[in-house]
C-alpha cells in the first residue's frame, strides 16, 4: 500500500545528497528516504517536501533547516514542507543506505514479519554489524533515538542498535 | 516549534478554538489531548525510570506522543480563522478546555502504575488509530497511519511490561495488581461518545470509539490473564474528562507543563 514514487528534480539531486542525517551522519537524507518531492517553482525557488520517521523525530526541523541552508549556499531560496503522507517507512532506505548503516555499526531493518520475531528473540535473524554474527539478543525495543533498538551480540559481547523495520 | 511557524501569541489564556472550522477542532482535542497529557506524564519519569532501558523506552514513547500532537494541532491551527500556532494550543487553554480522559493524567505512583496506565491506553489507542485511518478526513487519515506504526511499539512494550510485572515476584505482582484494579475504573470513559464524537462519526471523519469496548475488554482481559492477574469486576466507572472536568491532577500537570510560556510569552525553542 505504501506509494514510495518521489518526484525529486535531477538538477536537485546533488545538493540533495549533500546533507546529511544529523543523527545518522553516513546517511544522507535521500538514502534514508524522507525527501518525498523537490521542485523547482515559477519564481526559481525551491519546494522542499520531506516525511518524519516518526511523528516526534526532532531530528526534522534540523534537516529542514540543513536544507535550506545547503540550497542557499548554491544560491538558491529553498522552502520546506513537512508532510505525512505516504507514512514513511523503512522500505524507503534506498540499497546504498543500508549498507552504510552496515558500515557504520548500526544493523539494517529486516523485512516486517521477521521483524517481531527478531525484537522479540523468538528467532535470531539480526546480524551483528561487527563480527556478523546471528547469535544475537535484544536487549530493549527502544533504543538512543526513535528508530532504533538496542542488540548485544553473544558472540563478539559488543552491544549494537538495530534500525527497526517500519512498514 | 515547528518549520516556518510565525508566532503570534496572546498574553491571555485562549478560549477554546471551537469557533470557525467548530466541531472538528473539538473531535480533535478529544484524541490529541490525550497524547498531550499521557506524552507529559511520561516526560516527567526522563532521568527517573527503573533501569535504563525502560527509562528510554518510556521517554522514546513520549517523544512518539508529543510528535502526533504536534500534527493534530498544527492541523487545529490551520484549520482555526484566528492567528494559532500548535503552542497556543499545547500551553494555553485552561484546564476545563483540555479533552482527555482521566486515565491519562494519573500520576506516576510507581513502575506499575506507569505501565498499567500505558497498557490500558495503548490497547484503546491502537484500535482508534486503525478505524482513524479511515476517516475522510486526509490529514486525520494521515497522522493516524503513521501513528499506528508507533503505538503498536508501545503496546507491545506495555503489554510486555503487564506481563513481567503480574507474573513476576510476589512483590512485583501485588503493587501491578494495585494499580490495575485502582486504573480499572478509568477504562470505560475512552469509549464514550460525546456529541461531539457522535458528530464527527456523522460525518464520516470520526470513530464510533463505544464499538471498540467489547473487543478491548476481551482483549485486555486476557493478557491480565496471562498476567496472573484478577480481572476487576468493578462496574463504577469515572469519567468527565472529555467535557473537560478533570482529576484534582490535571491542574498540577498544567502548570508544570504551561508554567514557561505563560512567564515568557511567546518564547520559542
Amino acid at each position: 500500500m505504501t506509494e514510495s514514487v518521489t518526484h525529486i528534480h535531477p538538477k536537485l539531486l546533488d545538493i540533495l545528497k549533500s546533507v546529511p542525517d544529523p543523527e545518522i551522519p553516513v546517511l544522507t537524507i535521500i538514502d534514508l528516504g524522507v525527501v518525498r518531492e523537490a521542485v523547482v517553482l515559477e519564481d526559481g525557488s525551491v519546494e522542499v517536501k520531506i516525511t518524519p520517521t516518526y511523528s516526534g523525530c526532532p531530528a526534522m526541523d534540523v534537516i529542514g533547516d540543513d536544507i535550506v541552508t545547503a540550497f542557499a549556499k548554491a544560491g538558491m531560496k529553498a522552502k520546506v514542507k513537512l508532510v505525512l503522507s505516504p507514512a514513511w517507512s523503512t522500505d524507503m532506505i534506498s540499497e546504498e543506505g543500508r549498507a552504510a548503516l552496515e558500515k557504520y555499526g548500526i544493523a539494517a531493518p529486516l523485512d516486517a514479519t521477521a521483524d517481531k520475531e527478531a525484537l522479540l528473540g523468538n528467532k535470531k535473524r539480526v546480524k551483528c554489524p561487527q563480527c556478523a554474527s546471528k547469535n544475537t539478543e535484544l536487549v530493549s525495543q527502544f533504543g538512543s533515538t526513535a528508530c532504533k533498538a538496542q542488540f548485544k551480540c553473544n558472540d563478539c559481547l559488543e552491544p549494537f542498535d538495530y534500525f527497526k523495520c517500519l512498514t | 516549534m515547528s518549520l516556518n511557524t510565525q508566532r503570534n501569541i496572546s498574553t491571555n489564556p485562549t478560549p477554546p478554538p471551537s469557533e470557525g472550522a467548530g466541531g472538528r477542532t473539538q473531535y480533535i482535542l478529544e484524541i490529541a489531548d490525550n497524547s498531550l497529557i499521557l506524552g507529559q506524564r511520561l516526560g516527567e519519569l526522563c532521568g527517573h525510570g527503573p533501569s535504563l532501558e525502560t527509562d528510554i523506552a518510556l521517554t522514546n514513547m513520549s517523544l512518539d506522543l508529543f510528535g502526533q500532537v504536534r500534527s493534530y494541532y498544527q492541523y487545529i491551527a490551520q484549520l482555526s480563522e484566528e492567528e494559532k500556532t500548535e503552542d497556543d494550543i499545547a500551553f494555553l487553554r485552561l484546564e476545563r478546555d483540555y479533552k482527555n480522559v482521566l486515565l491519562v493524567e494519573q500520576p506516576n505512583t510507581d513502575f506499575g502504575y506507569v505501565i498499567t496506565r500505558q497498557y490500558f491506553f495503548d490497547v484503546f489507542h491502537l484500535m482508534l488509530m486503525q478505524q482513524l485511518q479511515y476517516s475522510k478526513d486526509e490529514t486525520l487519515s494521515a497522522i493516524a497511519k503513521k501513528g499506528i506504526k508507533e503505538v503498536s511499539y508501545h503496546k507491545r512494550f506495555s503489554g510486555d511490561w503487564v506481563k513481567r510485572l503480574g507474573d513476576g515476584t510476589e512483590e512485583s505482582h501485588e503493587r501491578v495488581q494495585k494499580a490495575v484494579n485502582d486504573l480499572w475504573p478509568y477504562t470505560n470513559e475512552l469509549f464514550e461518545m460525546t456529541e461531539t464524537a457522535k458528530a464527527a462519526v456523522e460525518a464520516g471523519i470520526g470513530v464510533e470509539a463505544s464499538q471498540l469496548k467489547e473487543a478491548y475488554y476481551k482483549e485486555v482481559s486476557e493478557l491480565l490473564r496471562e498476567a496472573t492477574l484478577e480481572v476487576p469486576e468493578s462496574k463504577y466507572f469515572h469519567k468527565g474528562g472529555k467535557h473537560g472536568v478533570h482529576t484534582e491532577h490535571m491542574g498540577y500537570i498544567l502548570s508544570d507543563m504551561q508554567f514557561m510560556q505563560r512567564t515568557y510569552p511567546g518564547m520559542k525553542w
